[in-house]
């Protein structure tokens, strides 16, 4: 196992720097460059072009790229273009929300679907289960932002029960307490998305496992449907969804883009949403350099997870 | 006194699309404890569903329609679903058919004996691990303590159907139900799992239901067999007795199917004509009669019972059952005489 993570981490090296290229060309490729956003139409054409020297705009793409390379592998990200802050203090003080709101969402999801599809599955084509597919279509077919912005509209405008946006409530005392509060409609709203999805997932993999014959061993022993489903059915239906959550990480870091938006959420999101508007290419590497992370390391934990639960399978 | 086990005029149903089928009808056979009967047919005639309704295992679709299945004196046809759960694993146990599916693959072999143990007995998991590790020494699993931490896909067919056995006798079961113990397994360890079931029985003294469609397997384990077709015991005796003299034509057939080694003509082995009627078309009159060769018109039209063919032995056939009351009818002239 050790030597099979130490190879998976080799292999991710070069994907790695593929992805940093990619993402420098195309954002290079977009029309538009970071000066004409950062200054006043008004000024005269020298200060721009001077501008653009002085922030290296002038210089062939690939001695863009290898600088920002040179630098990035002496752990330096750069500098915003237009907040002009390190780039590493810009995503340190981003990322936490993020994966904060992202993981929240995660848990939610997975502990409604996995309920949720086990009895859809146990009570295969009663009106139970017809119920849980409607629900779940519902859930997957709502957009996420147009399910946000009702949610804003009724619990806090209308009801006025919960904070219509941000992470903490501005001049107070903040607190876990507040952020929670403000937590619950945002993770609500990615949750419920995640667990439409999933309880797809979890159903079908259930039904198949309960047409097994060692669930029938597992009754003849005399055990309870309980534990039969709960603990011989569902260690074995686990094992594919585990792929299907680990693939869902991506998805939820790109939807999270829109979703810090929609609730203001002082995420990598929002960080992400202003860089792309100010092309402010620093920032911008540096959050496809996290984002690039965070998806090769989930890959990763997924497939470490895969040979975990399941003594079938064993890397070397 | 009663027996151990005592089926009467079982009849099980299924639940279709197409309505209610009648999968099993009039079964009835007893037995002892210690005793092994084993269920001979073809494929689709009821072996498995007879031995599952005795576990209540029939599925959601299915159930007990009529009849009675008692043990131990305990009426399991009026039980509630708990009572049922409290004998299975531990008066009640099975094997099944398919050693490669029928363990869990994602729980070690040991943890899956022990389940059965802690649930039973009430040992604590200590001991029930100890329990678990002597009763794979026993069934022949080497390295027992080693082997308990395997998940089943390290072994073999063979060892596999061995740990099925051991978790099958862990709680010392009155009554061991073995659906075709041995037909997915090679034939040397076929040899090896019936030796095993055989001692481990003198052993332990527990009664063995055993579901087969091999004669060969019949005439090495079973004291008495009942032979089924179409849902319905077609004949019950002896095992002596149904090699020796068997009387329906449907039994006779069967054994005269068998390869023989001694036999050095090369004629074609003669098979049964037709195939097994389906649920949904029972043919009237005996079940057997359009494959039958000595059929009447009384078989095509009167289904027959279960009738008495001599001491022990049981047939439903109009044939041989009036050949036996020929015979009956001569021994009373000749004693009258």
């Amino acid at each position: 196992m050790g030597r099979y993570i130490v190879r998976r981490l080799l292999i991710a090296i070069p994907v790695f720097f593929g992805i940093t290229l990619l993402s420098f060309l195309i954002m290079n490729m977009a029309p538009g460059n970071p000066v004409d956003m950062l200054i006043n139409p008004n000024t005269p054409k020298e200060m721009l072009e001077l501008k653009k020297e002085l922030l290296g705009l002038n210089d062939p793409l690939h001695v863009q790229y290898l600088k920002w390379l040179g630098g990035f592998l002496q752990g330096e990200l750069g500098y915003s273009f237009s907040s002009f802050a390190p780039v590493s203090q810009l995503i340190g003080e981003r990322i936490g929300p993020t994966l904060l709101l992202a993981s929240a969402s995660l848990l939610l999801g997975i502990l409604i679907a996995i309920p949720a599809g086990i009895i859809s599955a146990v009570h295969q084509n009663s009106r139970l289960d017809y119920m849980m597919t409607a629900l779940s279509f519902l859930g997957t077919s709502i957009p996420p932002f147009f399910l946000g912005l009702g949610l804003i509209y009724v619990m806090g405008i209308e009801l006025g029960w919960l904070p219509t946006g941000g992470m903490t409530t501005l001049g107070g005392t903040g607190g876990i307490g507040d952020i929670i509060l403000h937590m619950i409609l945002p993770v609500t709203v990615l949750g419920v998305t995640i667990a439409g999805k999933k309880v797809r997932y979890v159903r079908a993999s259930m039904l198949d496992v309960l047409q097994q014959d060692y669930l029938r061993t597992a009754r003849a022993k005399g055990l309870s449907e309980f534990m039969v489903t709960n603990k011989h059915a569902l260690r074995n239906a686990l094992i594919p969804i585990i792929t299907v959550v680990g693939a869902e990480i991506p998805l939820l870091l790109g939807g999270s883009i829109i979703m810090e938006q929609v609730f203001q959420w002082p995420g990598i999101g929002q960080l992400t949403m202003e860089a792309i508007l100010s092309r402010d290419y620093p920032t911008l590497m540096g959050l496809n350099l996290i984002a690039a992370c965070i998806v090769l390391s989930m890959n990763l934990v997924t497939d470490i997870l895969y040979a975990t639960v399941d003594p079938r399978i064993t890397y070397s | 006194m009663g027996q151990l086990l005592e089926v009467e005029r079982l009849q099980v149903a299924f639940r279709t699309d197409q309505g209610e089928l009648i999968s099993v009808d009039e079964v009835s056979f007893e037995l002892g404890a210690g005793e092994t009967i084993a269920i001979v047919g073809e494929s689709g005639c009821g072996k498995s569903v007879t031995s599952l309704s005795i576990m209540g295992l029939l599925g959601a679709h299915g159930s007990v329609k009529q009849g009675d299945i008692r043990f131990n004196g305990e009426t399991l046809t009026d039980s509630s679903k708990d009572q049922l759960r409290r004998l299975r694993g531990s008066d009640i146990a099975m094997i099944f058919q398919e050693p490669m599916s029928s363990l869990n693959p994602v729980i070690p072999i040991g943890e899956q004996i022990e389940e059965s143990v802690r649930l039973h007995l009430k040992l604590p998991r200590k001991e029930a691990k100890a329990l678990a590790v002597e009763m794979l020494g026993k069934v022949g699993i080497p390295r027992p303590e080693a082997i308990s931490k395997e998940y089943p896909h390290a072994l073999s067919g063979g060892m596999r159907q061995r740990v099925m056995i051991a978790m099958a006798l862990v709680c010392q079961p009155k009554l061991l139900i073995a659906d075709e113990p041995t037909t997915a397994l090679d034939v040397t360890i076929q040899a090896q799992i019936l030796e095993l079931m055989k001692q481990l029985q003198a052993e332990s003294g527990a009664a063995i239901l055993l579901v087969t469609h091999d004669l060969g397997v019949v005439a090495e384990m079973a004291d008495q067999v009942i032979v089924m077709y179409a849902g319905q015991v077609v004949e019950a005796t002896d095992v002596y007795t149904l090699f020796r003299a068997p009387q329906h034509p449907y039994t006779q057939a069967l054994l005269k199917s068998i390869p023989r080694l001694d036999e050095h003509n090369r004629a074609r082995l003669p098979a049964i004509p037709g195939a097994v009627p389906s649920l949904q078309q029972m043919p009237a009159g005996c079940r057997f009669h359009p494959r039958c060769p000595a059929a009447s018109e009384r078989c095509e039209q009167e289904q027959p019972q279960l009738m008495s063919a001599g001491e022990g032995h049981r047939v439903r056939c109009w044939i041989a059952a009036s050949a036996e009351q020929e015979r009956v009818d001569y021994a009373a002239v000749e004693a009258t005489a």
